[in-house]
């Protein structure tokens, strides 16, 4: 190997030692369970939990809705700012960054305040009242993500031209946005998606104060309370996870390749 | 009643003056065009027809009914843009009967239209390629098939081919043309190339800066151009100010040379005029003997462009402005580079402008 070759491949054995070996730690950890032998015993006890599958599930259904109602929002205001008001885009880019900076608890408190039985609009006071809560704090957590996605794969897209030669032809709003934008996003809507996803499977602190039975809060109790189950839950989340991201490429390339030739 | 009208449109964009009044009227199946350099208007023109910009003043009127508030969707007019505008998201089949499917046409009658449109712009094999699958000829005979789809009561264009490979843009302009022919469709279009603008059109506008220089057919563009703009936006040209000497003979005053000029006759001694003459149009001989014969200029050849069935030589006049003529390419080789030459205005070939107001 030449020399001027040696300096990256180090670089990349360094990341990937540095990325692969906590993850090889907490799975040779997971296999521990049975005294003195390799098993997979603790995963058999994690996956026949019931709590397990209906948390997962309502983490699942929690965050398909979450992506449905942030693209349903999202993707129609990045749209008009692209096409009308591209002078409030600065404006809007910082309302979308806030939820990274402002910490989730502090979001929860001012829900709790904001939503509580004694206010107008008393989201706490019923189970599915608080689920819906819970979403939309979901897709406020999402929103930097989402929106820096879908903006980006508007300015990829001619979207002035787009929507003139879809509205000469008799289009109206409605069609414009589904038939013509929507489908040329999909690649950075998906992307958001599966971000989105991997922000409400693992998510604690929210799900947790307002007392609803997510993945997050179960995740943190098995860790609390056992050893080996919470190494198998983690290796079993990011492999989740990492399912995720691998769609995102599978799609994002197809449809990708659709918009790119067209410049 | 003319079938498409605008009416004293005017239109800003903060402080630049986009269009200055401009008053048109297109009549039913005719191809008019908007030609004039980046900035004139022309595209402006058109977006207000078409509904996408709304102007400050004045209307568009559409078979007498005025159409100047009315929004885009509702507006029945095809447009093909500039920059490739097909949906990349469907084939090129869906592309094209997107307009009808919007209008809730039965599939069985979209598959047909669609099939004719094809077959009228001779890509029927690729009707299930997607955009990007297609190249930029193609791509814009697909939009002009999806523009006409609906039959639309106007056909908007807004410089299609400017994008597209000389070749391609040749071809395909005669392609556009023979399709309005055959559709009899009433045509607006948009370019900056003055040739194309010659090929293809009923009637050419020639625009500057907001303002309309003058309507009429290529052929009076051409060859009777009625200002010094026009003179030099179409086409080449040579021109140069003159003195009026005699209104009766036709004669002026180029810098101490006496020539004649038709085109003078009717105006006073004295007067200064724009003289203009298409270099096809420029007469030379060899200079033999040293001077210019009575009402000729003599020059010295410093250039040959080889256009191909023409040779331009570039005439240096010694303290006058240089002079353009247009040969063939096979007299050209008589004045070679260096050599001396007679240069003759035929004077009924010669146009005469009024100065441009300082």
């Amino acid at each position: 190997m030449s020399r001027s070759r040696l300096g990256p491949w180090l670089l990349i054995l360094f990341g990937a030692v540095y990325f692969f070996v906590p993850l090889l730690g907490t799975f040779e950890f997971s296999l521990r369970y049975l005294r003195g032998v390799y098993s997979v015993e603790a995963y058999r006890i994690v996956l026949a939990d019931p709590r397990f599958a209906r948390t997962l599930t309502y983490s699942t259904v929690l965050a398909f809705a979450t992506i449905v109602v942030g693209a349903a929002l999202v993707v129609p205001t990045a749209y008009w700012i692209q096409l009308r008001l591209r002078g409030l885009r600065p404006v809007v880019e910082f309302i979308t960054l806030l939820p990274l900076v402002i910490p989730a608890i502090v979001l929860v408190f001012g829900y709790l305040r904001l939503y509580n039985s004694t206010s107008v609009l008393p989201l706490t006071g019923s189970e599915r009242a608080t689920d819906l809560l819970l979403m939309f704090s979901y897709a406020t957590l999402a929103l930097p993500y989402m929106y820096r996605a879908v903006d980006t794969g508007l300015r990829a897209i001619n979207v002035h031209t787009l929507t003139e030669a879809a509205q000469s032809l008799g289009a109206g709003w409605p069609t414009i946005l589904l038939r013509v934008i929507l489908p040329n996003v999909r690649a950075a809507v998906l992307s958001g998606a599966f971000l989105t996803f991997a922000i409400v499977i693992g998510e604690f602190t929210i799900a947790s104060l307002l007392d609803r039975p997510a993945f997050g809060p179960y995740l943190q109790l098995i860790g609390a309370n056992r050893a080996y189950e919470p190494a198998a839950l983690a290796v079993i989340s990011f492999a989740i996870t990492w399912a995720c991201m691998v769609f995102i490429q599978v799609f994002a390339r197809g449809a990708a390749e659709q918009v790119a030739g067209t410049h | 009643m003319a079938y498409l009208e605008l009416q004293g449109l005017q239109k800003r964009f903060g402080d630049v003056v986009a269009l200055g009044g401009v008053d048109l009227s297109l009549a039913r199946g005719e191809f008019l065009t908007l030609l004039g350099p980046s900035g004139c208007g022309k595209t402006t023109a058109l977006r207000i027809v078409a509904g996408f910009e709304v102007p400050d003043g004045g209307r568009v009127m559409l078979e007498g009914q005025d159409i100047t508030d009315v929004t885009p969707s509702r507006r029945d007019m095809g447009m093909v843009f500039q920059a490739y505008s097909l949906f990349p998201n469907m084939t090129a089949e869906q592309n094209v009967e997107f307009g009808l499917k919007i209008r809730h046409h039965p599939p069985a009658e979209r598959a047909k239209r669609a099939a004719e449109l094809f077959d009228l712009i001779g890509l029927s094999d690729a009707r299930t390629r997607y955009p990007h699958q297609l190249s930029g000829g193609m791509q814009q005979r697909v939009a002009l098939a999806r523009a006409l789809a609906i039959e639309p009561r106007v056909l908007l264009l807004d410089e299609p081919l400017s994008a597209l490979d000389a070749r391609v843009r040749v071809h395909l302009r005669e392609e556009i043309r023979r399709i309005q022919t055959e559709l009899g469709i009433t045509t607006l279009y948009v370019t900056h190339d003055q040739e194309e603008a010659m090929a293809v059109s009923d009637r050419v506008v020639v625009m500057s800066r907001g303002h309309i220089e003058q309507i009429g057919s290529p052929a009076e563009i051409y060859g009777a151009p009625a200002t010094p703009f026009v003179a030099e936006f179409v086409g080449t040209i040579n021109w140069f100010e003159a003195e009026v000497l005699d209104g009766g003979r036709g004669e002026v005053d180029y810098r101490g040379t006496r020539l004649a000029v038709d085109a003078v006759r009717g105006r006073s001694a004295g007067e200064r005029v724009v003289v203009v003459v298409r270099p096809e149009v420029v007469e030379l001989e060899t200079l033999r003997g040293g001077r210019a014969p009575e009402g000729a200029l003599a020059g010295r050849v410093k250039a040959h462009s080889f256009l191909g069935a023409v040779t331009r030589l570039k005439i240096d006049m010694q303290d006058r402005a240089d002079i353009l003529a247009d040969l063939s390419s096979t007299r050209a080789g008589a004045f070679p580079i260096g050599g001396q030459v007679v240069v003759r205005f035929p004077p009924e070939g010669t146009r005469v402008l009024n100065l441009p107001p300082s």
